[in-house]
């Protein structure tokens, strides 16, 4: 079992309160994932040619200055950080591949999460409550954002296993439910050249996808293909710099609500994480159908 | 039509008894303690109906009644609300999460708004009214509970569905009535597919009177004569060897 949120923010003048009227959803769907939690917020995107990294440093203690100064040497190129705990959003004009090859060499300890110029994630293993605590959910801003609580069933707790998933860039998935056929997914992708992070089946689905957005694909074509391509149980919520999308399999074990007003799209697994929202009483409610691919744009 | 006479024998039974309400807020008290007053400290005389404000989605509001009690919950509610039900009479002003009155004995289970997947699964008796769309596999395996859907229901509904009637207004998805045993439904919309071994029958007047009787109970105006009987081929009932198999 898992928890998913989304919340997409169309009144402008809502978007500084987007962490704040997340915090509630997540909290929400404790119980039905109380090992890990995670969020990937979309904001207003950096400017041309510059670049976000999210990073995760887990139990090392890393000098941030330091690396920046070993950053601006190795590279050339402007590189600014901002730490949260032990996350850290990294921003650079460099090429991100670059980046990201050198944090794999010099410091392999620390995992990057995502890249992108709309994107930040965070994810950690602990009760959605204490995460969104340790890293300050609630005074997040952006337009919009895909949150999960983990119970897992197939795979490690840890933070490399918990959810969103990204691939590519200003992506990220979060799944609620189980693939059956994530090595044949990853038997196909590998070849062409996609690296797996993890055994985890969720991002079987989350390469799957980003490879069928690059191939040309919008959002709602590579998910009719994933219907033929992924074998499971699932909803999945998709974020991308500008796009919220969810789908159900044909069988929709998997629940999933949405309120829409003027003002907002919030999605949760249960009402109960959409109660405190303002409005809600009066927005739109309704359950995704199976097999229907649900999509709003910021 | 035994089970629906009596269920408005009951309801008639229970309006009697109505005197003074006691109102639970849920922003205050947990279902806990919701449920354990209705479980054990109900009074033994002079029902009061039983009001349940702020539910926001929680789950197992009302579950396991074993009392003939009005009780009105004002807001949506989440899993299983109503399961298990025997006796009472519940109405929920809003929309329900899975397996609302999964299980049902007996009693009223009316959802006023949308019902999630699994709606009356299970149901032995009683009678559950959803007065919008019910989601898939409503009345999932269904052992005699009657159950009337306002709207559509999702795919996979009646599967196994062993005994009770079941009355839908408008259409049904994929799979209606799979693998049916002795449980007959009656549809007025379009059916996207029937499931296997179950068939369009012909309607009778013992047809168009339980669809009557069950409408008029749920509160739903339509003309009987418009409704489909699927009922089960019993073809699934007996193995047959020279079948060819695919799987």
């Amino acid at each position: 079992m898992c928890g998913i949120v989304g919340l997409l923010l169309k009144d402008p003048g809502l978007r500084p309160r987007l962490g704040e009227l997340m915090v509630p959803m997540m909290i929400g769907m404790t119980e039905r994932g109380p090992d890990s939690a995670g969020l990937a917020v979309f904001t207003e995107p950096v400017e041309e040619g510059t670049y976000k990294i999210s990073l995760y440093t887990g139990e090392q203690v890393v000098d941030w200055k330091g690396l920046l100064q070993k950053l601006r040497m190795a590279i050339d190129a402007k590189f600014d950080v901002v730490t949260s705990g032990n996350h850290a959003v990294l921003t650079s004009t460099a090429s991100p591949s670059i980046v990201e090859a050198w944090i794999a060499e010099k410091l392999p300890q620390i995992a990057v999460l995502s890249i992108g110029r709309s994107i930040d994630l965070y994810k950690d293993i602990g009760a959605p409550a204490d995460i969104c605590k340790r890293y300050g959910f609630a005074k997040l801003q952006g337009t919009h954002l895909v949150g999960h609580t983990r119970m897992a069933t197939e795979s490690a707790v840890t933070p490399a296993h918990a959810h969103p998933f990204t691939a590519g860039h200003d992506f990220c998935l979060v799944h609620n439910g189980s693939l059956s056929n994530p090595h044949l997914v990853r038997r196909k992708l590998e070849p062409l050249g996609i690296e797996f992070e993890t055994d985890n089946d969720t991002e079987a689905a989350c390469r799957y996808f980003e490879w069928r957005l690059r191939e040309g694909d919008d959002l709602k074509t590579a998910v009719q293909r994933g219907f033929e391509e992924l074998d499971g149980f699932y909803t999945f919520l998709m974020g991308t710099d500008d796009e919220l999308a969810i789908v159900r399999d044909a069988f929709a074990c998997k629940p999933a609500i949405v309120a829409e007003t003027d003002d907002y799209v919030a999605i949760a697994s249960e009402f109960r994480s959409l109660a405190h929202l303002p409005g809600v009483h009066k927005a739109r409610l309704f359950e995704p159908k199976p097999q229907e691919v649900y999509a709003w744009k910021v | 039509m035994e089970s629906v006479t009596k269920q408005i024998a009951d309801w008639r039974l229970a309006t009697g008894r109505f005197g003074q309400r006691k109102v639970f807020d849920l922003a205050a008290v947990s279902v806990r303690e919701l449920n354990q007053y209705l479980h054990k400290e109900l009074p033994e005389n002079s029902l009061p109906t039983v009001v349940v404000n702020n539910p926001d989605g929680a789950h197992s509001i009302a579950a396991g009644m074993n009392a003939l009690v009005d009780i009105e919950i004002n807001g949506h509610v989440g899993y299983y609300v109503a399961g298990m039900n025997k006796h009472a009479r519940i109405v929920v002003n809003g929309n329900a999460g899975p397996g609302a009155a999964e299980n049902m004995m007996s009693g009223l289970v009316r959802v006023r708004g949308f019902a999630s997947t699994s709606a009356g699964a299970s149901a032995r008796g009683g009678l559950l009214v959803i007065e919008g769309d019910a989601s898939l596999r409503c009345g999932i395996s269904l052992k005699g509970a009657d159950i009337v859907v306002g709207g559509s229901v999702g795919s996979f509904s009646a599967f196994m569905a062993q005994a009770g009637r079941m009355v839908i207004c408008d259409g049904a998805g994929d799979a209606l009535g799979d693998s049916l045993y002795e449980a007959v439904i009656y549809v007025r919309g379009e059916v996207k597919s029937l499931g296997a071994d179950a068939q369009f029958e012909p309607t009778t007047d013992t047809d168009r009177a339980v669809v009557a009787e069950l409408l008029a109970v749920a509160g739903f105006k339509h003309d009987p004569s418009e409704f489909r009987r699927v009922a089960s081929a019993r073809k699934l009932y007996h193995w047959n060897a020279e079948a060819g198999q695919e799987y």
